[in-house]
């Protein structure tokens, strides 16, 4: 089933996609990886502020190329990262955080699956590498935070119009398209 | 194409340029004959997402993927030792002006030098020849695809089953995290270093050009049916485009040894060449022609 979705999404909007279902998103979206991980929950253990913007955040893992400087960015190229590296440090970023959806590839690990399940997340696959295609979706830069941490890893603030194709890869009810296609592979 | 004299930082920055906007011929059209043979709708959509990307990459002149990876340079023919520091001032260049990711960073301080340069950067290999030409080929390697990458000294009485169980095992326990279809570089010999180059190496070879040993020649053929029937699929999604193609390149190896290596190519396996001629002109190449 083709969905279009408006961020920020809400639970129950969430809890209704199902795997195979393919998405496209308009709205807030925020980029995320290893660094943005590590400092998000550091602050938290160190009773330190974060960015507003990660609150029920749809989150890309993603390390775009920009151009341009403040006022002027712009999105080159912005595809998925993998996201199996974020495994030990995103169930408590959805508790942390109420993150609804994250954008990525190749997949979480079991334990990840599980809290989407308890929290309402869905993780969706990006096409890993059609960054440009993907650009094009991100539309628009509305900001950036912890640009300190390089291009790559800062928090860019996307404004998505039709980001995608996305497919629905781990749901809310525990399924996930990966897990389904490992145990169906022929070695 | 051919191209008037270029200094040879110059080719450098114009080869990171091509190998990033403009997927090879050859790889071009395994996509295609990929999204040909394709059945199932969600690998079919990662398919036409690729293809779809690579057209826009090439028209904007926009890297295809924005991982622009670590460049890895391999270098012919006849050079002098100035050679190194004009690859690195192209790096330097191409980094600003295409641009390219800034990736290279300090292992332990995970300091980002932004300029894709730094200690040990960047790789190059060199093979001095009789030729009277340079020829330059890059092949930046993004990290989804290198952190996939296996090497194994297996034991020799596991003999050529046992290298085909370790390349499928390592392409499908990789699942969709370098970005399948991918080309698998397969080392076979040598000792651990160079098996490993040579797994690397090999993704630097044309999917349209046949692997002059036929032995090799037909274990690539049986590795490619073998992954392509797994059910990995694009993007680890499913389907039956796993891989668009195995290359292999071996090398003698100690009679108490079988090492096997494997170097991952996602999709987006950019590589370009360019050939320095002695009055300055250079011709650029990607694919087999
Ligand atoms: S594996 Fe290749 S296509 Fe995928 S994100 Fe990395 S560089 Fe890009």
């Amino acid at each position: 089933m083709m969905v279009f979705l408006e961020t920020p999404l809400d639970e129950k909007t969430v809890r209704s996609l199902k795997v195979g279902d393919v998405v496209y998103i308009n709205g807030p979206v925020m980029t995320g990886r290893d660094e943005v991980h590590i400092r998000a929950l550091k602050n938290i253990d160190e009773g330190k502020e974060n960015p507003e913007c990660l609150r029920n955040a749809v989150l890309y893992h993603c390390g775009p190329i920009i151009s341009g400087t403040e006022g002027s960015y712009e999105v080159v190229a912005a595809g998925p990262t993998t996201s199996a590296r974020m495994n030990s440090l995103e169930s408590r970023m959805i508790e942390e955080f109420g993150i609804r959806a994250i954008i990525g590839k190749g997949g979480m690990s079991k334990d990840v699956g599980e809290t989407m399940k308890r929290c309402g997340c869905v993780y969706l696959a990006a096409t890993g590498g059609a960054a440009v295609t993907l650009a094009e979706g991100l539309a628009r830069i509305e900001g950036v935070e912890w640009l300190d941490l390089g291009m790559p890893e800062a928090i860019w603030k996307f404004r998505t119009s039709r980001l995608g194709p996305l497919i629905v890869a781990m749901d809310c009810n525990g399924n996930s398209l990966y897990e389904q296609v490992k145990e169906n592979l022929k070695r | 194409m051919i191209v008037l004299p270029e200094t040879v930082d110059e080719v450098v920055v114009k080869l990171l340029r091509l190998a990033n906007t403009r997927l090879s011929h050859d790889i071009g059209w395994a996509l295609e004959a990929a999204a040909g043979w394709e059945t199932n709708d969600i690998a079919y959509s990662q398919l036409g997402s690729i293809m779809d990307n690579v057209k826009k990459a090439e028209f904007l002149g926009r890297p295809m993927c924005q991982d622009t990876g670590i460049p890895v340079f391999y270098v012919s023919g006849s050079f002098d030792s100035s050679i190194s520091e004009k690859i690195t001032e192209g790096v330097r260049r191409a980094t600003k002006e295409i641009p390219l990711r800034p990736n290279a960073v300090d292992p332990i301080t995970r300091e980002n030098s932004g300029d894709n340069l730094g200690e040990g950067m960047p790789i190059i290999h060199y093979r001095p020849t009789d030729d009277e030409f340079i020829e330059i080929t890059v092949l930046p390697k993004g990290a989804g695809s290198e952190n996939m990458t296996k090497l194994a000294m297996l034991n020799p009485s596991e003999g050529i089953e046992g290298v085909k169980r370790f390349v499928i095992d390592s392409v499908l326990d990789a699942g969709g995290r370098p970005c399948p279809p991918t080309i698998v570089g397969v080392g076979i010999g040598g000792l651990s270093d160079t098996c490993v180059e040579m797994a690397k190496e090999a993704l630097t070879v044309p999917l349209d050009v046949r692997n002059p040993d036929p032995v090799l020649d037909k274990l690539e053929e049986e590795l490619f049916i073998a992954l392509n029937s797994s059910g990995l699929g694009p993007m680890g999604l499913g389907g039956s485009s796993t891989v668009l193609g195995v290359r292999i390149k071996k090398a003698f190896c100690h009679t108490a040894s079988l090492p096997v290596a494997v170097n991952i190519g996602c999709w987006a396996t950019r590589r370009a060449t360019a050939r320095i001629m002695p009055n300055g002109t250079v011709e650029y190449i990607q694919g087999g022609e």
